[in-house]
């Protein structure tokens, strides 16, 4: 359960950011992607999968959140 | 000149594993690679960030190097105990020609060294009390010091000592800042855990000092220059073009900084970042707590100084960007009149780099403002997220080594024949004596400023310096030079 820092890229983007290893890549998809709730499965551009359990209300980049390897 | 194909330079790093052993050789396959620009992410083509193989010559440092040496030491009014034996700060006492302005010895401290000088008894007893007794002593003969930071040697780890618990008691008694920085040189694998570490303290011990004080009057166009360690004076290069432009730098870090423009920094409206390796994790912690934006920037080369300053512009409204657009207009001819007058003399030159944290990738460009080429690149203690952004930088099919050891670098020179090499004081003699050009990027061979507009023009006089310099045609005795050897020279005409 690495720690993930979220934030906005350039482009406003949002991009995965673990800590641990030094790795960040922009964000593909996030399963639920609402006003009122945010998470799920989360796809990065890289191909890896990531789970948190959906967050309600939505959190307000930048953020540090638990992720689950998918 | 011919530069390298990729199958070529496949080939180079095939034949220089060829010497080790099964094992070592399938480690360092990993660390070395051919650039493709066709490839996102770094990790797909190099490994980093690891452990050197014992027996290969590195030339890594320690935590406590990233972090006395690099990211604590600069700040210049505040003392620096290099807690541990005396070697590790007197062997690396003022080498990074970190500058600053002050009186050293009564306001400023950055060139002296500091220890509590571990001998046998402290090692078997433990040091704290002897801590104590040498933060009196600093309180006593440099009462203007507004804060220490204690960097723990190796044996400060190994005997558990509580540097933490000394540090909050002094804290309270002295009522200054006393910062214990964990930093044993046995942490992580080079000087990168120690830039991490040295983060961390700030984090946790400074940074927030001034969050409920709003004394300070804060302006919208605050700035911090993080990640320049005013290296033979960068970071004043730097900062005269943010403040041409009507931005007003409130900190530095940390060279010529202070701890006071630290704690200030949760003000400003944005962080500009030179060196991500070692301040990033600060950045994107202002970032989280603060809401502070921070940028990556490059100042080297009028290429790369032009699309940074327009960049950095963009935060702020039109007046800061019309101001922009003066300052790179204002400095257009100074910037012509250098490239006039070096590029001929560098056209076509090919260029090796082997350095720390952010040059192997931001010097390209003020290479290729020469019409110099990079042909190889790698750094010390890099992670991957660097290589991920090396790779754009560096041309198709070029090399790329991380961590390299001396026998592959020396071996890629030989192959590669490289016109000039930018490394660190370690591989500068053994390339001199090889009868290579040689410029050492660590501390600009003791010349600087490279950054900024004026650094530019320093940069590229003393790489022609450097390189057309007649000594490289005296090498061989004058009995043992052949005619065709003496040819060449004439028509070198140097
Ligand atoms: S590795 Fe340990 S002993 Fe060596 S310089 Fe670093 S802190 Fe000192």
């Amino acid at each position: 359960m690495p720690s993930v820092m979220i934030r906005k890229g350039d482009g406003n983007e949002l991009l995965f950011y673990i800590a641990k290893k030094d790795q960040e890549d922009p964000i593909e998809t996030v399963e639920t992607d609402t006003e009122e709730a945010w998470g799920g499965l989360v796809t990065l551009t890289d191909g890896s999968e990531w789970y948190i359990d959906p967050i309600s209300p939505r959190p307000t980049f930048p953020t540090t959140l638990r992720f689950k390897r998918a | 000149m011919s530069s390298m194909t990729r199958e070529e330079t496949q080939a180079l790093i095939q034949e220089v594993l060829e010497v080790y052993p099964e094992k070592a050789k399938k480690d360092r396959a990993k660390h070395l690679t051919v650039n493709d620009h066709e490839i996102e992410q770094s990790k797909k083509c190099i490994t980093s960030n690891r452990k050197s193989a014992p027996g290969v010559m590195t030339i890594r440092g320690c935590a406590y190097a990233g972090s006395k040496g690099v990211v604590w030491g600069p700040i210049k009014d505040m003392i620096h105990i290099s807690h541990g034996p005396v070697g590790c700060g007197q062997y690396s006492r003022a080498g990074r020609r970190n500058y600053y302005v002050g009186t050293t010895g009564i306001n400023t401290y950055g060139t002296m060294n500091f220890t509590s000088d571990f001998q046998e008894k402290d090692i078997v007893f433990g040091g704290d009390k002897k801590l104590e007794k040498l933060i009196d002593e600093i309180e006593t003969l440099f009462p203007l010091n507004k804060g220490i930071s204690v960097q723990s040697e190796c044996p400060i780890g190994l005997i558990g000592d509580d540097i933490e618990a000394v540090s909050k008691k002094k804290n309270a008694e002295i009522n200054k800042p006393v910062v214990p920085v964990r930093c044993e040189g046995f942490r992580g694998v080079s000087q990168s855990l120690g830039h991490h570490i040295a983060n961390d303290a700030v984090r946790d011990w400074t940074l927030g000092a001034r969050d409920d004080d709003d004394t300070f009057v804060q302006t919208d166009y605050d700035v911090a220059i993080l990640g320049d360690y005013n290296i033979g004076g960068d970071a004043w290069a730097s900062r005269i073009l943010l403040e041409e432009m009507g931005l007003r730098v409130v900190a530095q870090w940390s060279g010529d900084g202070t701890i006071s423009e630290m704690e200030l920094t949760p003000k400003v409206k944005l962080n500009l970042l030179h060196c991500y390796r070692s301040m990033n994790y600060i950045s994107r912690h202002m970032e989280e707590k603060y809401g502070i934006p921070w940028m990556e920037y490059n100042f080297f080369g009028p290429t790369k100084m032009a699309e940074s300053l327009r960049k950095i512009a963009a935060f702020f409204d039109e007046s800061i960007q019309e101001k922009c657009e003066v300052v790179i207009a204002k400095y257009k001819p100074e910037m012509d009149a250098v490239i006039e007058k070096y590029r001929p003399r560098l056209e076509g030159k090919r260029v090796m780099l082997y350095i720390g944290g952010l040059r192997p990738r931001h010097v390209i460009g003020a290479y290729e403002d020469l019409g110099m080429e990079v042909v190889g690149t790698g750094y010390e203690f890099a992670h991957n997220d660097d290589y991920d952004r090396t790779i754009k930088e560096m041309g198709d099919a070029t090399l790329i080594y991380d961590d390299v050891t001396g026998f592959e670098f020396e071996e890629f020179v030989k192959r590669v024949k490289p016109d000039l090499i930018g490394s660190g004081i370690k591989e500068k003699y053994i390339f001199q004596k090889m009868g290579i050009p040689f410029r050492q990027m660590h501390s600009w061979d003791y010349s600087g400023p490279y950054h900024g507009y004026d650094g530019f023009a320093i940069f590229a006089r003393d790489m022609d310096m450097t390189l057309n310099n007649p000594c490289w045609n005296k090498l061989k005795a004058p009995w043992l030079a052949s005619d065709d050897d003496e040819a060449s020279v004439a028509a070198a005409g140097e």
